[in-house]
């Protein structure tokens, strides 16, 4: 082997340990933090519908529509050298007779670091289908509304964090047949 | 001299083994680190990342976490996000998954007539990710003659290296 392939050699397995160093710098600095933010979740509008449920299994299913506000200042504890995006979701829980959990996440949303952090969302409509397995929506007491996060970083765990800050809404008695929304 | 080769030689996959049967073992998957294959979560992952999965009982499915799950009668693991879920009180849960840049949610892939996901079906929950390392394997794969060239240069080099 002659120099060139040596120092080359040597060149390579030194900026892999530097490369290997760094990343898991990234990890140990950041593995620890907490990443909780208060949130404002504001539901303006439920309706429920009783229909066929077309995005699966074909058996007719309690829909929900939810029209909600969303604002939320996450910047300043989350976003850090070690985060590449945060995957934003919003989820309703509730229980039904005939399943004791149920989660289904509505809207969602990936903010890239970078983009402007500051989230004040007016009258949203979900993104996905409300769709419960079976008749428990109607009458539901109890559907909370959660805004949490996934945080993506450039090297390290991937936390799931729920912000401080939910809201709990009734469900109505009856099915709305019109076809409004 | 060749006998004490062998044995080094031996020493190292025994060794590799070990740490990757004990990975197995603490993280309760059989498959605790996956490539990234696809683009389906970009610009979370994209291909040849890595991914750390752990695959606890105790460590109940939620909406929003990131699972990695095979359908039944096919091989390749798939990484996507958990979009609903329904758990009955005595702890069955069927769910629902999504890549974050598809548009519509994976009943496409599952089995025909197959439409939530089970337990069973999954490998474990992504906890950790580091970039880009896993795409020696995705090379490995498409290229099987890059395979090939690197297998013969590491035997060539430990017949070779005078120690």
């Amino acid at each position: 082997m002659n120099t060139v392939l040596s120092r080359a050699n040597s060149l390579f397995a030194f900026s892999l340990s530097v490369m290997a160093a760094l990343t898991f710098g990234c990890f140990i600095t950041t593995a620890f933090k907490d990443r909780r933010v208060p949130v404002d979740i504001h539901v303006s509008k439920v309706m429920l519908k009783n229909v066929d449920d077309f995005t699966g299994p074909r058996e007719r299913s309690d829909l929900g529509f939810i029209t909600f506000d969303l604002s939320a200042d996450i910047l300043p504890p989350i976003f850090d050298w070690n985060v590449k995006q945060l995957f934003l979701y919003l989820s309703a829980e509730y229980a039904t007779k005939s399943n004791s959990l149920n989660q289904v996440v509505l809207w969602d949303k990936i903010v890239l670091r970078g983009e402007n952090t500051k989230l004040n969302l007016r009258d949203m409509k979900s993104k996905y289908f409300f769709f419960d397995d079976g008749n428990g929506l109607r009458a539901n007491r109890n559907v909370t509304l959660t805004l949490s996060w996934n945080v993506v970083p450039n090297a390290g765990i991937l936390p799931l964090v729920a912000g401080s800050g939910h809201v709990s809404i009734p469900f109505p008695e009856t099915y709305e047949t019109t076809k409004s929304y | 001299m060749l006998y004490y080769q062998v044995l080094n030689f031996g020493m190292i996959v025994s060794s590799a083994l070990m740490i990757w049967k004990g990975l197995m073992v603490v993280t309760g998957s059989e498959s605790p680190i996956v490539v990234v294959l696809s683009g389906s979560m970009e610009p979370a992952f994209h291909r040849g990342d890595l991914l750390f999965l752990t695959n606890r009982v105790e460590d109940p499915i939620r909406v929003g976490e990131i699972v990695v799950f095979r359908i039944e009668g096919r091989e390749i693991p798939i990484v996507h996000r958990v979009l609903k879920i329904h758990e009955k009180e005595n702890g069955d849960i069927k769910f629902l998954t999504k890549g974050d840049n598809n548009a519509v949610d994976d009943r496409g892939l599952y089995k025909q007539g197959q439409h939530w996901l089970e337990k069973k079906d999954v490998v474990g929950r992504a906890r950790g990710f580091v970039p880009y390392i896993g795409i020696v394997t995705i090379l490995m794969n498409d290229y099987p003659k890059f395979k090939y060239a690197v297998l013969f240069m590491l035997g060539l080099f430990v017949l070779v290296h005078r120690e």
